[in-house]
Parts: C-alpha cells; structure tokens; sequence
C-alpha cells in the first residue's frame, strides 16, 4: 500500500467483476497479501492423497479406506469446528479432548446405569459439554484468568472426573443401536445422491441468491461465470465423494456373493453389503452448515471476529466482550461433547483414555492446518473440514508405509508446526507497516 | 461564518478530580454546528480528560452540561450517543480483520430476522462515503488491514458520522498521518462542519489548526485559558496561549496562570 492515494476510484461504482479470470486475479492477490484461508491445506491435502495413493496403489487409494478415513477424521473435525470459535477469539482449550470424554462418559452411563432412553442419554452427555464450557468461559471472561491455564486445570480435572464416572480401568459398551449406527451405519445408495443434490442445488441456490440481491441492489456482485465454475466445482467433488463411498468397500472372497440387501444379514453365508455414505458425515454437513451461517451471517457471529480482531474496539462499540468469550468456550465445549458422542459410537465403548492421548492435539492442528489463526481474529469453520482431511490422511497414510510409530508421531508435529509457520507468516504479510 | 444563537454544546464551570489531583478547573467551553472548534493544549492540559467527559467516559464531578441549549445527563457513552456525540479516538478502534462495512455498523449492525442484512448496511456505507466525498477507497468490501492510516482515519469519522450524529469529536486524527493524508482528513474534517455537524477537534499541529479551526479553545493546566475566533489570533499568540496560559490581554489572569502552575 503506497502511502498517497492517486487512484481515486469511485466507490460507488456497479458492475460486476470480470468473469473467472479477475476473480482468480484478485484471489492471487488476497494470498499474496497474507490472507491465504485454507489454500496451504488444500494443497497439503491433493499432495498427502497424491503421494500415499502413488506409494501404496492397492491400500490406501481403496473405497474401503477411504471410508476408513472418513470414520477416523469426523471426531476431530467436529472437536476442530469448536476449537475454531476460541481460537477466533485468540483463546484456546486445552480440555476439549477430555471434555469429549467426560461427555462420552456420561452418555454411556446415562444409557447403560440409569436407563435413561437414548435421545435423553444424548442430551445429558451435550449439556455435559455445555456445562462444562459455561465453566471455562466464566473463570476467563469473569474472572480474567488465562485460557491456557483454565483449560490446562480443566484438562487434568476432567481425567479425575472420568476416572470416576467409569471406574478405574473399567469400560463401558455403548448401548444404543442408534448411536452406534452413527459411525458404524451407512444410508442407503440412494440416500448418498439424494444428499449430493440437496447440498448442490442448497449451495447454488444460496450463492445465486446473494449475487441476484447485490445486484438488484445496484451493488458489485461476482459475475455468473464465477458462480457456475463454483457450483459445478462443489458438484463434482461431492460427487466423486458420494461416488467412492456408493463402491462396495467389502472384499468378495472366491465363492460367495454379496449379499442383496443390508439387513438383515442373509443366513445362508453371503457377504454382507458394505456401502453407502457414513451417516456420519451427515453429521458433520449439518454441523458445518449451521455453524457457518452462525459465523458469517448473524451478528453474533460479526462481533466473534470483533472481538478476536480488536478486542478494545469491540468493547467500545458496545460488544458484551464477556458475553461473547462465555458462548465461544459454551459452544466449543458443546461440540467437544459431540465429538465425544462420534468417538464412544466408533468405538462402541467408552473407556478413561477416550478422548484423550492425541485427540486434543489433532483437533488443533485441524484447526491450525486449515487456515485458522492461533492469533485469533481468522478462521472459518470450513477449516476444520479441509484441516480435519488432511489430519486423517496422515494419520491413515503413514502407518501404511511405516510401522514405526516414532516417525508417525514426528511427521504430525511437523505438519502442525509448518501450519503454524504459515499462520504467522501470513499474519505478517496482513499487517499493515 | 457567525456564530448561532445556542451553541450546539456548551459546558459550563466544569470541574473534575480524580482523588486529590484536579484536572479541570471551571472549565467552559462552547461548540457550534457548522463549525470547527480546536481544543489545544499542552500534555497534561486535560484535554482528553474534557472530551472523555462529553463522551460520558469519566463524568463531570460539577458544572452544567448543556446539549442544543438544554441541560443534559451525560453518565456513560450510551447516553452521548444518544444525544447525537460521537467521538473518533486517536487510537480508531476499527477491527483489522473486518471489511470497512462491517467496522461503520460494528456493534450497530442491521439485521432482517436474524440475519445480517449485508446489502442493506453496503448500500447506507457507500451512501455515507459517497456523501463525505470519500473517492480514496478502493471497495467497501475491503479488509480494514489493508487500508493507508488516511483511509482508516476516514472510515473512523464515516462511522461517526453514519449514526446522524450532530457532534464528532476528533482525537489527534492526523498525528500518525504523512503530509497528503493529512490534507485528505482535514478536508474531510472541514466538510464535515460545513454540511451542519458541529466537530471538536484535538490537535497539537497548529498549522493543521489554523488550517480548519473556525474558533480555538485553548486549556492550560486544566483551565480555559481562552476560547476564540481563529480569525482573531495568529500561530504565535496561541502557541504563548498554550505555553503560558495567556497572551496579551487574552488568556487566564496572571496570578490565576502563576497559581495554576504551582498546582
């Protein structure tokens, strides 16, 4: 930004941009200026899936682990999705792993000790999460103690707590055919499509709508052509999602036959049908489109960015600071609990270390990898999706082409520690000299 | 320019201590819609503290606060606000990670249910821009990081004004600002006061003051020393107004400027 201003371009200019090639310009230019979203991972994403597919051909490029993947990545991303509200408001907790326990922990309790039915079970083990966040929010917005410390307390606390809702070395089964079908079930093929044109046609139509209301309005809209290379963009990745995960995953062994239908499981020794989208990840699309149009298009969502970009400044334009830092550790805490559910239901149990060893640090680096700033201030929710991704594909990749958890370990820091160079990189760049 | 009939705001005796220390003396001070009146002062002459008292920030302890020639009750920024003052601190307070629309309605915004109405608010935005003669942003939609301190300083005061505000109080806007964005804000400043707005503005840049001020009000050691037309001074008589408290047959009496000075 040169100092004098010489271009005086008349803001009030109509019009649209100019088709696929401008937009593509001015977004080169957002990430030469430090605003880089989600692009690093995206990247990182096409090159981990490039190089595992290109190493190993017959195991990880499969419609089995692909589905694999899916099922070991939905937990962080919906723990990664309510580390983005404390992260945007440059908080951070700690806890969230062990929050998603003692939640998983209640729930499993609530069903198989005090018999309650499973939509209640559900509902003690989310209000569990809540609780718990409404906790941290207090002791950092009221009383002014730091985040890290809060949630470090709360993090050691909760394993107590655990420990003590199952008992020492105990496990608890999961008892609930519903919630266990939410990891371990598929829908229907059909279902898989219906899904991918409800979420096409929602996008199109949502998108559309806005350029249609800017330009009624006489206000700068992006041009069509950018709207339909976006949508058939969202099409066809959805659709060769849907794709890979409608293949038969089950591995057909010389004399039988799949089975016709899913249940129930035909006596005679046919293999079982194994196909179908995760309903997990119908989970996930709710959660992301919810939060999003929390984040990006209700005040509450404005004064989250406010007060992560400039907390002062939010306090003088009359933003309950307090107020706000109470619902982000509220709503992180909640998904936490969410999290907590999908990871009882992948196991069909739960036990002390649920949530625990590198849920947390995952969840995080999901955040982080994706585009999220530790600094607070940027991030969307989409993030923890792409973020999430590329967590999963390590952690699926590498233990198919080294055993040795050692390097495991190290390549996941080292991930996590490039994404939090790019963050401060880019923060760099954005910051005006 | 003349004078109206009722200034816009006019302070009255006012006084305020924080503990033992007093920081304004009988401070009076009169500002006019369509005027520029310049608050001047030494650091430590209690000018922030003046405006923080307008502003609602640290009320007045005693003296009469009277807004459009009626006495008002000024306890908190709210209640300012609600009378129609807005003050642009030195420091901004925009949201560096936020578009300009969204810093001009931050904490304000509109709404249609619950969400946001982002056409509505672009649409007000512009119209407030357009209607300063702002031509220096490139987009509305543009990040407030990525603004020269001219541009931001402008976004600031586009707020202010966005609210049908009737006095903007301006804190050292051209402190941080090389010499063609100075020109821009002062400009702007200037227009401000001409479309009816009445605007306090804080500066230690005489040269800015002279340059926009219709009248000057000078603190020294937290009493007025004097408020006058600009057309009736020049540059030195108000730099001695500042540093001594009087110049001439202007300015505090010299045992209250000597007695001012031992305080």
């Amino acid at each position: 930004m040169s100092s004098t201003q010489s271009t005086d371009v008349d803001i009030a200019a109509a019009g649209d941009t100019d088709g696929i090639g401008a937009a593509m310009g001015s977004y080169f230019n957002r990430v030469r200026g430090g605003d880089v979203g989600s692009l690093p991972a995206v990247l990182g994403l096409i090159v981990l899936i490039g190089l595992f597919s290109a190493l190993k051909p017959e195991t990880f490029f499969t419609a089995l682990n692909f589905a694999n993947l899916l099922n070991q990545g939905t937990a962080i991303i919906v723990l990664a999705m309510g580390l983005v509200f404390v992260l945007l408001l440059g908080e951070i907790d700690l806890s969230a792993g062990f929050t998603a326990g003692t939640a998983a922990a209640v729930l499993a309790v609530a069903l198989a000790s005090w018999g309650f039915p499973w939509p209640l079970a559900l509902l003690a083990g989310l209000l569990t999460g809540t609780i718990i966040g409404l906790s941290i929010g207090v002791l950092v917005a009221r009383l002014g103690i730091p985040s890290f410390v809060v949630t470090l307390a709360m993090f050691l606390a909760l394993q107590g707590v655990m420990l003590l809702i199952i008992g020492e070395g105990g496990t608890i089964t999961l008892r609930s055919d519903e919630l266990l079908a939410v990891m371990n079930k598929n829908m229907p093929v059909w279902g898989g499509w219906l899904l991918w044109a409800v979420v096409t046609a929602g996008y199109a139509w949502v998108s559309l709508r806005a350029i249609t209301g800017r330009r009624k309005a006489g206000l700068r809209a992006t041009a069509t052509s950018v709207w339909a290379a976006k949508t058939l963009a969202v099409a066809v990745l959805l659709g060769i999602g849907v794709y890979l995960l409608n293949m038969e995953r089950e591995i057909v062994r010389p004399g039988k036959t799949p089975c016709l239908t899913n249940e129930p499981p035909d006596p005679v020794g046919c293999i079982p049908v194994l196909k179908g989208v995760p309903w997990a990840v119908l989970v996930v699309l709710v959660l992301l489109v919810g939060l999003t149009f929390v984040l990006g298009r209700t005040s509450f969502g404005r004064h989250i960015y406010a007060v992560g970009g400039n907390t002062e400044a939010a306090r003088r334009a009359g933003i309950s600071v307090k107020g706000i830092k109470i619902y982000c550790f509220m709503i992180c805490s909640t998904l936490a609990a969410v999290g907590g559910v999908l990871i009882a239901s992948r196991d069909n149990s739960v036990s002390p270390t649920t949530g625990g060893a590198q849920t947390l640090l995952f969840a995080v680096g999901a955040a982080v990898i994706g585009g999220t700033s530790l600094f607070g201030g940027r991030g969307k929710v989409m993030d923890a999706v792409v973020g999430g991704l590329v967590i999963a594909v390590i952690a699926n990749g590498l233990p198919l082409i080294t055993q040795q958890s050692g390097i495991q370990y190290i390549v996941t820091g080292l991930v996590l520690l490039v994404a939090a160079s790019v963050d401060a990189i880019s923060r760099k760049r954005s910051t005006p000299s | 320019m003349t004078n109206s009939e009722t200034p816009l705001l006019e302070l009255k005796s006012v006084n305020k201590s924080f503990g033992p220390v007093q920081v304004l003396r009988d401070v009076n001070l009169r500002a006019y819609a369509g005027q520029v009146t310049a608050l001047v002062g030494d650091n430590g002459a209690g000018k922030s503290t003046l405006i923080k008292g307008v502003a609602g920030i640290y009320p007045f302890d005693s003296g009469e606060y009277l807004f459009e020639g009626k006495p008002a009750h000024v306890a908190d920024p709210k209640q300012a606000n609600a009378l129609g003052i807005e003050v642009v601190y030195q420091d901004l307070a925009l949201c560096d990670n936020l578009d300009v629309v969204h810093n001009m309605f931050l904490g304000r915004e509109e709404t249609k249910t619950v969400v946001l109405d982002e056409i509505g608010m672009e649409k007000r935005a512009t119209e407030t821009l357009a209607g300063l003669s702002v031509r220096t942003l490139k987009s509305v939609r543009q990040q407030v990081a990525s603004l020269s301190g001219g541009q931001r300083q402008t976004v600031a005061i586009a707020r202010a004004v966005l609210w049908n505000s009737k006095l903007v109080i301006l804190d050292e806007p051209t402190a941080a600002l090389g010499v063609a964005q100075t020109e821009q804000v002062l400009n702007l400043v200037r227009r401000l006061a001409d479309s009816g707005l009445g605007v306090v503005l804080i500066s230690h840049n005489m040269n800015d003051v002279m340059q926009v001020a219709d009248n000057i009000a000078c603190l020294y050691l937290g009493a007025m020393a004097a408020q006058v037309s600009a057309k009736d001074v020049n540059h030195s008589s108000i730099v001695e107004l500042i540093t001594t408290g009087r110049s001439g047959d202007m300015g505090l009496q010299p045992e209250i400027a000597a007695a001012g000075g031992v305080a």
